[in-house]
């Protein structure tokens, strides 16, 4: 690994060699990342009149979580979108699966053609999408339903690819021991493939679920009532600058909405890590 | 001929699993992809619906459309404000956390966390910052005797407030593969550099920095996609304004569809899209693939 040196090695900052400048910056670096957040809690528990008032003994309050509890459906929007995140990662489950088995296993004619169609939809998304899938929701009767908002999700290229890839790597012979006894395909993937694949379904699950308890443009276009809404529009029209709401409520309406995720992320990072690190194909 | 019989079972049995997948792909993927290329090529009727073919007329009228050309230059600025700085940021962390460092666990705890955030979410905080009167960092201006910046009212302005935001939401997401990839090079790559007496500095951009191209690469793919893909923040942020400052393309196409119902129109921006994202494929499947493969 010899390699001349030349002056331009040698001539730089001394200060890439002092541990303390680095350490210095990592921790501004993570403080300036981590204050927008910790400013938003800030604005949350204390009256409005502390917004930018930093006192370290400013009156705690959970007023703004009630006026936001109040002032809009939150219990549904909460409802709407646990029904819209188990929903789209059951069925995304179901349908990946069967494909991702198919490609692995199967002898189908122009698999390799069909796999590439496939991953096109790795680049063209619903929602690049929306003003036909808007008018396609709206023929099969989806438009304002939680259905509608999951079902273009459903088959998911990236579930399909990661999936096809865990079952190429389980040995055939665990498949033939199972026909063996017995067996038909069906229960060859429920007894075999499946339960082999738990980490798989486990990292594609939680990028699933981040995803969609994110997503907002399509859900947006789609839902156009409460009934349907999930968290991300309901926080989307609530907080609106023009509906002038306080912001203390804004925030606490803020901190509603990611909790349950933020949360989740908190107590379970190295997973959640793992699984956005495992997904790392598109 | 039993053998045979077995093997069409099989190819029908593996078309069936297929089945539900590929109606699925066909009805919300191909199916638009399909609609939005005819429909650029009619004029708009009543609310938008598709009336009279008129050949190339909406990609002229695209042309000459001095809104679409400021939307994609923002949308050009927007990926090249974004996208390098969030790279070096990411490369940065990830180099910061792999090190030793007191408190590692928080620093890289504070560097993810934007990540998992809605964009809306985030997009609300930060407008606790950017507002004009109330927001902090006026006040923070006005503490230390300076006059405010209309961060997001302002023309020249609002755009890079636009860009801030993003890169702070984007940075520790691709921190994490970088860290990954950093976890992955053998440490006797840095024993020998040691036993050389290479500097840290070109240690980095002789080993390291080259040794991570391919995880760059496939950074640099993903953060192309995002900018073209991700306007969430705009709808609470700025609606694409001032006069149209922030507008990114798929802001223009749902404003187009959805508050001036021209669904030709929209189509047509939606193309532009759609070439943009096939160029992005074409690089990645083409060319990237080739001579580099992930896991």
């Amino acid at each position: 690994m010899s390699q001349p040196s030349t002056a331009k090695s040698t001539g730089w900052p001394m200060a890439l060699r002092l541990p303390g400048l680095e350490t210095t910056a990592a921790w501004l670096l993570a403080l300036i990342w981590i204050f927008p957040l910790l400013y938003a809690v800030w604005a949350a528990f204390h009256p409005p009149a502390f917004m930018v008032r930093f006192d370290l003994f400013a009156p705690l309050t959970l007023d703004n979580f009630a006026n936001a509890w109040a002032q809009a459906p939150f219990a549904r929007y909460y409802l709407n979108t646990f029904l819209l995140v188990t929903g789209v990662v059951f069925a995304q489950f179901v349908v990946c699966t069967l494909a991702g088995f198919a490609f692995a296993r199967f002898p189908i004619p122009g698999k390799d053609f069909l796999f590439m169609l496939v991953l096109i939809q790795l680049f063209v998304f619903p929602e690049v999408l929306i003003v036909e899938n808007y008018r396609i929701a709206s023929t099969l009767g989806l438009v304002d339903t939680i259905t509608g908002i999951g079902l273009p999700y459903v088959a998911s290229a990236f579930g399909i690819f990661l999936l096809r890839q865990t079952f190429k790597t389980i040995p055939r012979e665990l498949e033939d021991a199972a026909r063996i006894e017995g067996c038909g395909w069906m229960a060859i993937l429920l007894k075999v493939y499946v339960p082999l694949a738990k980490p798989t379904y486990l990292a594609y699950g939680l990028v699933s679920i981040s995803h969609h308890w994110n997503n907002f443009l399509w859900p947006l276009v789609v839902t156009n009532s409460v009934e349907s809404r999930p968290l991300t529009v309901g926080l989307g029209v609530f907080s609106a600058p023009e509906t002038g709401v306080n912001w203390a409520t804004v925030s606490a309406a803020t901190l509603l909405s990611i909790a349950p995720l933020l949360i989740a992320f908190l107590l379970f990072q190295r997973q959640f890590v793992q699984s956005f690190l495992r997904s790392g194909i598109r | 001929m039993v053998e045979m019989n077995s093997h069409r079972r099989m190819q029908l049995y593996g078309a069936l699993l297929l089945l539900p997948a590929a109606v699925l792909l066909s009805t919300f993927a191909y199916l638009p992809t399909i609609t939005t290329l005819i429909n650029s090529l009619f004029l708009p009727g009543f609310r938008g619906a598709p009336t009279e073919f008129v050949g190339l007329e909406n990609y002229r009228l695209l042309i000459e459309d001095s809104t679409f050309w400021r939307v994609a230059r923002n949308n050009l600025i927007y990926a090249l404000g974004t996208i390098p700085t969030s790279i070096a940021l990411a490369l940065a962390m990830a180099l910061f956390v792999n090190a030793r460092l007191p408190g590692r666990g928080f620093v890289r705890m504070a560097y993810f966390t934007p990540t998992i955030l809605p964009m809306i979410a985030a997009a609300n905080i930060w407008m606790f910052f950017y507002a004009p009167q109330i927001g902090l960092f006026n006040k923070l201006l006005g503490a230390l005797g300076l006059s405010g910046v209309n961060w997001l009212g302002d023309p020249s302005v609002a755009l890079s407030s636009v860009i801030v935001m993003t890169v702070w939401k984007e940075a520790g997401f691709f921190m994490i593969f970088y860290l990954a990839a950093l976890q992955g090079m053998a440490p006797e790559l840095k024993e020998a550099a040691d036993l050389e007496g290479t500097s840290r500095w070109s240690f980095f951009w002789r080993v390291t920095f080259p040794l991570l191209m391919p995880t760059t690469l496939f950074v640099l793919i993903n953060a192309l996609i995002n900018a073209v893909r991700v306007v969430d923040h705009l709808f609470i942020l700025t609606k694409g304004g001032p006069n149209n400052a922030t507008n990114l393309l798929l802001y223009y196409v749902y404003e187009n569809a959805f508050s001036f119902f021209d669904r030709t129109y929209a189509a047509t921006i939606t193309v532009v899209i759609l070439v943009v994202l096939a160029i992005v494929a074409t690089v990645k499947f083409a060319i990237l693939d080739r001579r580099t493969h992930y896991q």
